[in-house]
């Protein structure tokens, strides 16, 4: 069994939602990712989301567009991160979903990236630049290779196409909470909870909701309606506060970071 | 009469292209173009869609915008021949299609007006605009206060270097310039910044996508805007010389002027068509932009095309000393050109490009725009090995008043 589809079995069993914290893979550097995405499962995450860094993000908010091009300006390479999954592996089961631009899957080809993504360990992809109508390719290769393909749906999307995600993303449903960019806000939207539902009458998939749920205070309230809370942009600043510190305290301040907002997200 | 006989043979190309699995629905060109974006900019992209074929159908909004080209923009442009050019090269007859002589300076124009009135028919509030020379938003900004419309313009720093005397014209024209500091500071990094905005915005802002690049269906929609330059030129080359040309030169950055000049020409096969792309200042990474020469086929800003990558999809660095032709992909249907054999496509260093430029201005009294200077750059290499008899038609995209600081640092001139 996949293991995202595992987790969130385990969690409505509990009636607990999961949290999803989202890092970028090389940011700082790739032994910092492994070491954060260990220490985010001690701290109680279910799930990573794990950014493959791009040059050109158009979905991403100026935090994780910096981050991105902090880690390319290292050099990181698509190899590495999955020989980091891969070796990861050894140490933890945790589901990891690799959040990918197409720009990056096209070039190394549809097929070839997915075998080469569930060789490595991945779980999941979420691909924000590939809308469903698109996707016929990617979603019979992912189904094959039992690698879930996680869609998107906005506060934007109209009925017609809300059926049409509902029917196919596999392992969650990602919904994206504020209208624009990801990033920390002040007050999440009312139209999360009203759309949430909507939604749920469509589907019994798992929806966990991500951009703009930045405080333990908004991951509680998320976790009360949705099934996920995905917190990313506020991860990210958190790496780069400690950017320059010593790894172990970088690790042990940001993994305290995500401890706190496991807590709000399952109190 | 040529517009008819246009008309059938576009239908033609269509066909070719649908036998090459095109679906008119997500805007493919055989393999290229599509519509690869953000859920959250789908449903506005799907509504633009809507609002568009409904308007290219509305008589009125035809006859709206043939007014504002006539009476705003001084539409018809001339074709013009370039007679002591082609003296000096020897070679084939070269005519000049006048883009410069628009309000503006440039082919822009012809697609901003296009596009506010789509907006305005679609309720909305607010513009938005990348630009790389500038141009593309100063047409923006201008065809923003003609209608009364808030404008922002997403600029990369770099280019607002390059082209000051652009952004001061877009202040004047009441538009709020946005400097882009991420990336290369270039038109690429303008572009993701304004499809950003337009994903916070999308309810009551329209974003005005300046070639033919992007999600379908802007590069159908702005080519189907500058079609003008082509229909206007096919009919002025046939009423001079009574026949079709037997080339079309044009400048490919993202590529508008140069479709819009060739696709009216597309299903007559004796007439080539030449695409000149930037070659910089060499071959090398991030030394040109030169995307159909030496690009591999890649994903950008929402569209399959050309494009210049790495070998992971990462955008490479590009360089030319025209603003507007230092992008790292290009228009979708080029793409689709380039691979059925219908266009050539062929690159002019930067050196090259000034060389031109500064002939042009002696030659005939006319400042190219850089761009364009792309052109006549090809031209002067192409015209003397052609016969006297052989027509030349070249896109002159834009007027070079913009770039005249930029050339006379170049040469070491100080201003």
């Amino acid at each position: 069994m996949n293991r995202i589809d595992k987790k969130f079995e385990e969690l409505k069993i509990k009636k607990k939602p999961a949290f999803i914290p989202f890092i970028t893979a090389g940011d700082p550097d790739i032994e910092t990712t492994e070491s954060l995405i260990l220490a985010f499962e001690k701290r109680g995450a279910d799930i990573i989301e794990l950014g493959i860094p791009f040059s050109d993000p158009i979905a991403d908010g100026p935090v994780i567009q910096a981050s991105y091009h902090r880690a390319l300006e290292k050099g990181i390479k698509v190899s590495q991160i999955l020989d980091m999954i891969s070796a990861l592996r050894r140490k933890t089961q945790i589901p990891i979903v690799g959040m990918i631009s197409y720009s990056i899957v096209y070039k190394l080809g549809s097929k070839a990236f997915v075998e080469m993504a569930l060789k490595a360990g991945l779980d999941g992809l979420t691909i924000p630049d590939l809308p469903v109508e698109e996707n016929e390719e990617i979603f019979e290769i992912a189904s094959k290779n039992d690698v879930k393909i996680v869609c998107f749906v906005a506060p934007t999307t109209t009925s017609q196409r809300m059926n049409l995600i509902t029917q196919k993303t596999q392992g969650f449903l990602y919904y994206i909470s504020v209208v624009g960019i990801t990033g920390a806000r002040d007050t999440l939207p009312d139209d999360i909870v009203q759309n949430i539902n909507k939604l749920k009458q469509l589907t019994d998939i798992p929806i966990a909701v991500g951009f703009g749920v930045s405080t333990v205070e908004q991951a509680r309230m998320v976790g009360k309606v949705a099934e996920g809370v995905i917190v990313g942009s506020a991860i990210i600043k958190e790496i780069e506060k400690y950017e320059h510190e010593p790894h172990e305290k970088l690790i042990e301040n940001v993994g305290n970071f995500v401890g706190e907002l496991v807590l709000g997200t399952k109190g | 009469m040529g517009i008819t006989t246009t008309k059938t043979k576009t239908f033609d190309y269509e066909r070719l292209s649908e036998t090459d699995s095109f679906s008119a629905k997500m805007g493919h060109f055989g393999r290229f173009g599509g519509k690869f974006v953000p859920e959250t900019i789908m449903p506005a992209l799907d509504q633009l869609e809507q609002a568009y074929n409904e308007a290219k159908n509305d008589p009125a909004f035809n006859a709206e915008l043939e007014y504002y080209l006539r009476e705003y923009v001084g539409r018809p442009s001339t074709l013009y021949y370039a007679e002591r050019l082609t003296k000096k090269l020897a070679g084939a007859k070269i005519y000049f299609k006048r883009e410069d002589l628009n309000h503006t300076g440039a082919h822009k124009i012809n697609n901003t007006i296009g596009q506010i009135l789509l907006a305005l028919r679609m309720g909305k509030k607010r513009i938005i605009a990348e630009t790389g020379a500038g141009q593309h938003g100063v047409a923006t900004a201008t065809a923003a206060a003609m209608f009364g419309i808030q404008c922002d313009v997403y600029m990369g720093e770099e280019d607002m270097r390059r082209q000051a005397l652009n952004v001061f014209r877009m202040k004047l024209l009441g538009a709020t310039v946005i400097p882009v500091v991420s990336g290369s500071k270039t038109l690429k990094d303008a572009t993701n910044e304004a499809l950003r905005d337009w994903m916070g915005s999308v309810k009551d802002t329209h974003y005005i996508i300046g070639s033919v690049v992007g999600p379908h269906p802007y590069p159908t929609m702005v080519r189907d805007f500058q079609l003008v330059i082509g229909r206007e030129a096919r009919k002025q080359i046939v009423e001079k010389e009574n026949r079709l040309p037997d080339y079309l030169i044009a400048c490919v950055g993202g590529g508008s002027n140069s479709i819009g000049l060739f696709h009216p020409f597309i299903a007559d096969k004796e007439v080539k068509m030449i695409g000149v792309e930037a070659g910089g200042l060499g071959n090398e990474i991030g030394q040109h932009a030169s995307t159909l020469t030496s690009g591999k086929i890649g994903v950008l800003h929402g569209s399959v095309s050309y494009v210049l990558q790495d070998d992971e999809g990462q955008t490479l660095p590009v360089h030319s000393i025209s603003a507007g032709l230092d992008y790292p992909g290009v228009g979708p249907e080029h793409s689709y050109l380039k691979d059925i054999g219908r266009a050539d496509y062929v690159s002019i260093t930067d050196e090259e490009a000034v060389n031109a430029f500064q002939e042009c201005a002696r030659l005939e009294g006319i400042i190219p725009a850089l761009e364009a200077s792309h052109a006549i750059a090809y031209t002067m290499k192409l015209a003397p090995t052609l016969d006297k008899n052989k027509l030349i038609i070249i896109c002159l995209s834009g007027s070079g008043d913009k770039d005249s600081f930029e050339v006379a640092k170049k040469l070491g001139y100080t201003i």
